[in-house]
């Protein structure tokens, strides 16, 4: 049994320089709030990024801590896919965010960082983002028959079919359902 | 004349190219959701081949009740309930790991007296957490003794935590900006009590279990992960540890003021159901002298920030003033805006890396609230502990992976 050292975290704004200078163009943004740093990328330049963050010495993100969906409403964009990545050798942390629109696709990072896989399957059966490229994309948390993704803005909790609804589309079951059964 | 020659001629038609009598048929077994030692719901389909397991496929979410979705919908105050529900057998360390996060969206540091007890509560989760884990994780085994004993220890401790914070499990004990209430009058003693007799315990169950034969036999080997594996895997925690890498937030990003605690971070060498075992084990004895520290340490003064928009006042000045009537209306009916950003805030839970992002665009509740849960991220590495080895084993796989199915499912 041996105790862990204590690191010092090192600053992440090192990996945007390294991240521009490799990638001219991708860094399409970079933001700092609360000592947290967000870079936004393009999604189709998703997967080379990470793998570079992956090896590269002074980013060496080993650890992807999870991957977070969100969907928007009234946007140019209607999902923002977040990759909590940490660094356990440099001890930071960088927030990559891709963003894409309501039918496109967002490539997987599961040949990065296997533990993609079931962060990815829960952004999937969730928000509904879909992820291209993920060797098993099955809902993970809610029934495999379920028709929606809860935690869409227009996702209606009281049940009904909701206006933003594609035609044909099953509504969500909820109160409503279970009252009339 | 050669071996083969002399075998009589056999009476049973030969097997198949590739397969053999014994080996060959796959029979699929659902283990779960309801199995006494998935230790709630989870629910594993099993393929085996004879007794080894040849493939795993876990299935999750019996257990779903929607946080995230009904975050979306309540003030930050109003959320800290529903995190004594997420990893149920640590409810403090929960609480404590939400008003972090809530904390630095909206930029506030709670004072020192505060941060002590707020570490007081997370060593108090751990111990109890991993008490259950150890007296479960040998009862699956067949080692009932260990059960009723850590069963005794965590009788104490629900007792401190219930003279803490009225209630056993559903603590929700912390508040944005501080805690619910001050300590107890002669808590302190009961703690220290506890601590003073908790070692002897550990070492009791130490000689019980470690050179424990059956309980060598039943661990060493099993379940195994390389540290790149697991990292790959993005494990946390004791499983994560137990393969030999120090990473514990409460020393790689502190928060409460661990870093003015002197406490080792114990790692194993093997990544097998042993060493977690070890590793656990090791994490109690710490985590009882981070406790005695922070007993020592506690200093007096208030408990709450300053700060009539973000904490309920208390309740004498609601009833004889009317500037803090309306402070209370205003937090118990609006709550408070936090500013428009986005942040992540992990700590140290028992079972690793618990951490919340929290979007917010301004408003009273948060736009998206992620829970990143270590138990749901661990469960991962199930498939490559499992497979290749007995359905036996498994159990000793899942015991020692640790799941909670609470904060798996959220």
């Amino acid at each position: 049994m041996v105790a862990g050292p204590y690191i010092d975290p090192s600053p992440p704004a090192v990996v945007v320089d390294r991240l521009k200078e490799r990638f001219p163009g991708a860094v399409l943004e970079a933001s700092e709030f609360r000592g947290e740093l967000t870079v936004l990328v393009p999604g189709d330049r998703l997967v080379e990024i990470c793998l570079f963050l992956k090896e590269d010495p002074e980013a060496d993100f080993d650890l992807l801590s999870v991957v977070t969906g969100v969907h928007f409403l009234e946007r140019d964009y209607d999902y923002e896919v977040l990759y909590h990545l940490k660094s356990l050798r440099r001890n930071h942390r960088l927030r990559l965010k891709v963003r894409a629109g309501r039918d496109a696709t967002v490539p997987s990072v599961t040949p990065v960082w296997a533990g993609a896989n079931w962060p990815e399957r829960e952004a999937f059966d969730l928000v509904g983002v879909r992820f291209q490229g993920h060797p098993d994309l099955r809902r993970i948390i809610m029934p495999e028959d379920y028709p929606d993704h809860p935690l869409r803005k227009d996702f209606d909790v009281e049940g009904g079919p909701t206006s933003l609804d594609a035609p044909g589309r099953p509504a969500s079951p909820g109160f409503r359902d279970m009252e009339s059964i | 004349m050669s071996p083969e020659q002399s075998r009589p001629p056999s009476m049973t038609p030969l097997p198949r190219e590739g397969e053999d009598a014994l080996h060959g048929e796959k029979m699929v077994v659902n283990m779960g959701p309801s199995h006494p030692s998935t230790h709630g719901v989870l629910r594993l389909v099993l393929t085996l081949d004879g007794e080894v397991v040849t493939a795993v496929q876990p299935h999750v979410g019996y257990l779903h009740r929607g946080m995230e979705k009904i975050a979306e919908g309540m003030t930050y105050h109003q959320f800290i309930p529903y995190t004594d529900r997420l990893d149920y057998l640590a409810p403090l360390s929960n609480n404590v790991a939400y008003v972090l996060a809530v904390e630095k969206l909206i930029g506030v540091t709670v004072p020192p007296r505060a941060q002590v007890i707020r570490v007081l509560c997370c060593e108090i989760a751990r111990i109890s957490a991993h008490l259950l884990w150890l007296g479960t994780g040998a009862f699956d085994l067949g080692a009932a003794t260990v059960f009723f004993h850590t069963f005794r220890e965590r009788e104490t401790l629900y007792n401190i935590i219930e003279s803490l914070t009225g209630s056993r499990m559903t603590t929700s004990y912390t508040r944005v900006g501080g805690l619910a209430r001050d300590l107890p009058e002669g808590w302190a003693g009961q703690v220290a009590a506890f601590v003073a007799g908790f070692p002897k315990f550990l070492d009791e169950i130490d000689s019980l279990l470690t050179g424990n034969r059956i309980w060598m036999k039943r661990t060493q080997g099993i379940g195994r992960i390389s540290a790149r594996d697991a990292v790959d895997l993005s494990l946390t925690g004791p499983n994560l540890r137990g393969s030999g890498v120090a990473y514990d937030l409460r020393k790689a990003e502190p928060y409460s003021g661990y870093e003015n605690y002197d406490f080792e971070v114990p790692i194993g060498s093997e990544g097998d159901a042993y060493d977690r075992y070890l590793v656990r084990l090791e994490e109690m004895r710490q985590s009882t002298r981070i406790l005695e520290q922070a007993l020592k340490a506690l200093p007096d003064g208030p408990i709450c920030i300053d700060d009539p928009k973000v904490v309920l006042p208390k309740k004498e000045r609601v009833l004889t003033s009317m500037e803090a009537l309306i402070e209370q209306f205003m937090i118990v009916t609006q709550g408070f805006p936090a500013p428009r950003g986005e942040i992540y805030h992990a700590i140290e839970a028992p079972k690793g890396e618990l951490g919340f992002y929290i979007r917010s665009e301004g408003e009273k509740s948060p736009y998206r609230l992620h829970i990143r849960s270590p138990s749901f991220i661990n469960l991962q590495a199930i498939e490559k502990m499992a497979v290749g080895g007995l359905v036996s084993d498994l159990i000793a796989v899942i015991a020692s992976l640790d799941p909670v199915m609470g904060e798996v499912d959220r």
